[in-house]
């Protein structure tokens, strides 16, 4: 096969029109007869042994073919780090796995400048009999380091995996947590031009996390090429400085990370929450006031899924059936969990609404930097008079919080353990100085 | 998968590798498997290391199974049966077929449950996926090196002198390691798509050590029918191994020629049609 010079010399990946289909086992069709049907029974097995020596997959009888990737066309350059984001299904791991040479494309060709390590997953081939040293080894060799390579770095694999003592103890007995530092240093020590990363942050406790994270923004300096998958907003965030989002197999947004992310998660939540049409399917109200429900960032842009942190404005439209004294309009926000994390009202306000003439009207609502968690977000709106609530509608899927790194550390909390909201805390540190002056040295 | 390295125009120190879609029959790739040979060592080293961990008696077993087996045959085929053996003690005899049979047989049913096995591997991480049935059949060797030195420990009992003739036996060993290889490349991959080669390799090994001289000597048939059983290559091997070691008369001859082209028939169309399906493993496995 011929391999074409890449136009440009400081390209490390290329791909152009890059495809791969799957071919799935399609539901069956009904026989139209019963002779085609005994005839398709009996003829199957020998259409399958058939496809034995067509270098086909054969799996069903009746087939349909779908594009897990289709004609991607990428350039990548020398030292950079790319963030793939997609949705399950989008293709992400498909693609890293044509990278990585573990399936063929159908169509298109990748050119790919250097030596790849690929990272789908950590520990692959780990044996739970061998030791860790033992494992370091056979892992090294799967990954693709030669002998001499792994006992080079040997050291430092177990230094950063903090396994010492264990070294020579068979992996079954090691604790999760010491199994996947140990998956994780062998695969974090592979030198290679190109490194291809699926999810593999994804593992282990928030210390080990951050401690994988580091060694990736480390990897990131180095000048090294990196493609890095990850449902994690903050980790692409914070390492890539360009990222790509997939969709269907397909390239949806290539630019740099921060706009691939708000690209990336006003699609994605968009699709699954309340669109912000009163009344919300099935839940009929009497008075129909509230018509629409508008959340906006801080640039206005009107979404459902905003980055940890933002700002958001809620605008209620309404559509009064008669004069208002004292518009109240109540909104409760909850976790996904149903913990209630706060109410707002406008007669906490110092500028309550006050009196409305009947006819369509607009309320707007801006919070400014809300530190809630990342997660969903469910509405218990009320509109009503201060004495009676005319309209209620609850549990309104209404947004969302991705994380993303918000204070620059490349994590947050993340578990609703750690609490229902973030907090802005600002650390120091003050030794005392050994070389003050004491009360009995200050005169003489 | 199509893809070789080769030095670009502007940096020699970075090969440049190609990533498309292949068709049809493909090119065997062999240097590759050689760039990949320490992980070849590993997986070998790896499944030496882990076959008798938790067991009690370890690597005995590695001898107690053809032995225990050598004294079934002299029993019922030896003692009862009274099968010729060759003008050699039957002891003997049905050992020294049953060393080289245990490394074949090995071969054939961990090579064929190779890549189903190693499944975590194929789908996570590339190299030449010739590297799992070779490294499986590969395994059988350490076992088959322990019950070679009980055969030549028997040969000191017995007494069977040794001759030049042992000069041979790394040949047949070689080719009854090769026929496993190419049936095992065979029914690995087969076993990809289709788990019914699970169920057809014990029942294969057994039909095929009925069809190779174990029991009984080759001399039982006569020509040309001779030659023409030795197309089972094992057939080859086991005579090889008898007349390498034992003396008998089947020095290398028409039915070892019948027997190492037959081995490698097998080996190359296995080698081929692996490749040819490779591509399909990673998606389907």
């Amino acid at each position: 096969m011929s391999s074409r010079p890449s136009p440009s010399s400081d390209l490390a990946l290329r791909m152009v029109n890059l495809s791969k289909s799957y071919t799935i086992g399609a539901r069956q069709e009904r026989y139209r007869t019963l002779r085609q049907a005994i005839t398709d029974t009996a003829l199957a097995p020998f259409l399958r042994i058939g496809n034995l020596f067509k270098g086909r997959a054969a799996v069903g009888d009746l087939k349909e073919t779908f594009w897990a990737l289709e004609d991607l066309s990428l350039e990548i350059r020398k030292g950079e780090v790319v963030g793939i984001i997609g949705r399950n299904g989008a293709g992400k791991s498909t693609l890293l796995k044509l990278l990585s040479r573990i399936t063929e494309p159908s169509r298109g060709f990748a050119e790919i400048r250097g030596r790849v390590g690929s990272l789908l997953e950590v520990g692959t081939g780990f044996h739970p009999e061998l030791s860790g040293r033992e494992n370091i080894f056979l892992n090294g060799a799967i990954l693709g380091m030669g002998r001499t390579e792994i006992a080079q770095k040997l050291d430092e694999i177990v230094a950063f995996a903090e396994v010492e003592r264990f070294l020579d103890t068979a992996v079954k007995h090691y604790s999760s947590g010491m199994y996947l530092r140990l998956a994780f240093a062998v695969a974090a020590h592979l030198d290679t031009e190109i490194l291809l990363v699926d999810e593999v942050l994804a593992v282990g406790d928030a210390n080990f996390q951050r401690k994988c994270l580091g060694k990736m923004s480390g990897v990131a300096r180095e000048g090294r090429t990196v493609m890095f998958v990850s449902h994690n907003m903050a980790a692409i965030e914070s390492l890539c400085s360009r990222a790509v989002v997939l969709d269907k197999g397909r390239l949806l947004f290539d630019g740099d990370a921060a706009t691939a992310i708000h690209d990336y998660l006003s699609q994605q939540g968009s699709e699954e929450l309340f669109d912000g049409v009163f009344p919300p399917p099935g839940k009929g109200g009497k008075f129909q006031l509230l018509r629409r429900l508008e959340i906006k960032d801080r640039l206005d842009r009107v979404g459902t899924a905003f980055p940890v942190g933002e700002s958001l404005t809620f605008t209620f439209h309404l559509k009064l059936d008669r004069p208002f004294l004292d518009l109240q309009i109540g909104v409760g926000i909850k976790n996904e969990l149903g913990a209630r994390v706060c109410t707002i009202a406008p007669r906490w306000s110092a500028t309550p609404l006050g009196s409305v003439e009947a006819g369509d009207v607009q309320v707007s609502c801006s919070l400014s930097s809300l530190l809630l968690m990342p997660g969903r977000y469910l509405l218990k709106i009320s509109v009503g008079d201060g004495k009676t609530d005319y309209e209620i509608y609850d549990d309104l899927p209404a947004f969302e919080i991705t994380p993303g790194d918000l204070w620059g550390s490349g994590s947050l909390p993340q578990t609703f353990s750690q609490g229902i909201v973030l907090a802005n805390a600002q650390w120091a540190l003050e030794v005392p100085s050994p070389t003050a002056p004491t009360l009995e040295t200050a005169e003489p | 998968m199509t893809s070789e390295p080769t030095p670009s125009a502007t940096d020699a120190s970075i090969a440049t590798t190609v990533i498309r879609p292949s068709k049809g029959w493909v090119s065997l790739r062999l240097g590759e498997i050689w760039k990949y040979r320490e992980l070849l060592y590993f997986l070998v080293w790896r499944d030496v290391k882990v076959r008798y961990k938790q067991t009690v008696l370890g690597a005995a077993w590695a001898i107690i199974q053809p032995v225990m087996t050598m004294v079934v045959f002299s029993l019922f085929f030896g003692k009862l049966a009274r099968i010729p053996s060759d003008g050699v003690p039957y002891p003997i005899f049905s050992y020294s077929a049953l060393v080289p049979w245990t490394l074949f047989a090995f071969g054939l049913s961990q090579g064929a449950n190779s890549l189903v096995g190693s499944q975590n591997l194929i789908k996570k991480v590339y190299f030449p996926r010739l590297i799992i049935p070779i490294a499986s059949v590969l395994g059988g060797t350490v076992d088959f090196a322990l019950s070679l030195t009980v055969l030549f420990g028997l040969m000191f009992f017995f007494p069977v002198s040794l001759t030049w003739n042992l000069l041979w036996l790394p040949a047949f060993t070689l080719m009854a390691l090769a026929t496993a290889l190419g049936v095992a490349l065979w029914l690995s991959a087969m076993n990809v798509q289709f788990r019914d080669v699970r169920y057809i390799v014990p029942f294969l090994t057994q039909l095929w050590l009925f069809a190779t001289p174990v029991a009984y000597p080759s001399s039982l048939l006569s020509e040309p029918w001779r030659t023409l059983y030795a197309l089972n290559p094992m057939v080859g091997v086991v005579e090889g191994f008898r007349w390498a070691l034992l003396g008998t008369e089947t020095r290398p001859g028409p039915m070892i020629l019948a027997s190492s082209t037959a081995c490698c028939l097998f080996l190359v169309s296995g080698l081929f049609y692996f490749r040819r399906m490779e591509k399909t493993f990673a998606d389907v496995v």
